[in-house]
């Protein structure tokens, strides 16, 4: 499946997958993150449970201190 | 436009500053020398001597509380810009009432979790008002690397990269660029749409 993702097209295997599933493809560790899909916030209790499909736009912001 | 013209639509608009540190002093520094009309800013903090390095303050403010500070401060430079200033420290149960009527909010924060803490609660409670950040700019050089980007309503400003720790301190030439460029977003949103 194709996705759009913080901004760049990005093709991944299979029809669907978790937030926690492209955050472990993705090597994305960061502790602090803010996940959008399609305009929706999508909380840490919600990552094993939010769907990624074909076609969706995901950001994915890693917040780092400093200001 | 002239900067009659952009001020004249400035004046009427109101911003949002979560946090008056390195980047919110700055940012609204910036904003009310170009006539903004309301800024509201929020911080329970007071000025230290290790502030210096970076926030819009100065040595014989240290010890004053930041938000009445850097309400001296604006009013020294623009006596028009109303300010409304919140000594609190914000929380996702405050931040509606704090900013409510704000037509953009620039997230001023330090701590990583605190910006995490106010981007999920503008976009749970807010979600029509562009939230502008500043994420990444400890250091110095590397000019570069410093970027704006959108992503939906939350306008990203920094490196995304550089986070402070030790031997990467956050000091004033590269807050001071995030700080103005977030205020060069603000001005962007505020101003689109004003343009026949």
């Amino acid at each position: 499946m194709k996705i759009l993702l913080n901004n760049n097209r990005e093709e991944f295997a299979g029809d669907e997958m978790t937030v926690t599933d492209l955050l472990r493809l993705k090597n994305f560790t960061f502790k602090m993150l803010v996940i959008k899909i399609n305009g929706i916030l999508i909380k840490k209790t919600g990552y094993d449970i939010a769907l990624i499909k074909e076609g969706d736009e995901v950001h994915v912001l890693h917040l780092i201190s400093g200001g | 436009m002239t900067f009659e013209q952009i001020s004249a639509i400035l004046k009427t608009r109101k911003v949002g500053i979560a946090g008056c540190g390195g980047l919110g002093s700055n940012c609204a520094v910036a904003l009310a020398r170009v006539g903004l009309g309301t800024l509201v800013i929020a911080d329970f903090d007071r000025v230290s001597k290790s502030n210096l390095n970076r926030q819009y303050y100065f040595l014989d403010q240290v010890g004053m509380k930041k938000t009445v500070a850097l309400k001296d401060n604006i009013g020294r430079i623009n006596p028009d810009v109303k300010i409304i200033a919140h000594d609190i420290r914000l929380a996702p149960e405050n931040i509606a009432s704090v900013f409510t009527g704000c037509d953009v909010i620039v997230e001023a924060f330090d701590l990583a979790d605190q910006k995490e803490m106010i981007i999920e609660t503008v976009l749970s409670e807010m979600p029509f008002v562009p939230l502008v950040i500043g994420l990444g700019m400890a250091g110095w050089g590397k000019n570069n690397t410093l970027h704006c980007r959108k992503a939906d309503n939350i306008y990203i400003c920094g490196d995304e990269i550089s986070e402070i720790g030790q031997e990467l301190p956050p000091i004033a030439p590269r807050v001071g660029m995030v700080a103005n460029m977030q205020a060069n977003v603000v001005m962007e949103i505020l101003l689109n749409g004003e343009i026949a």
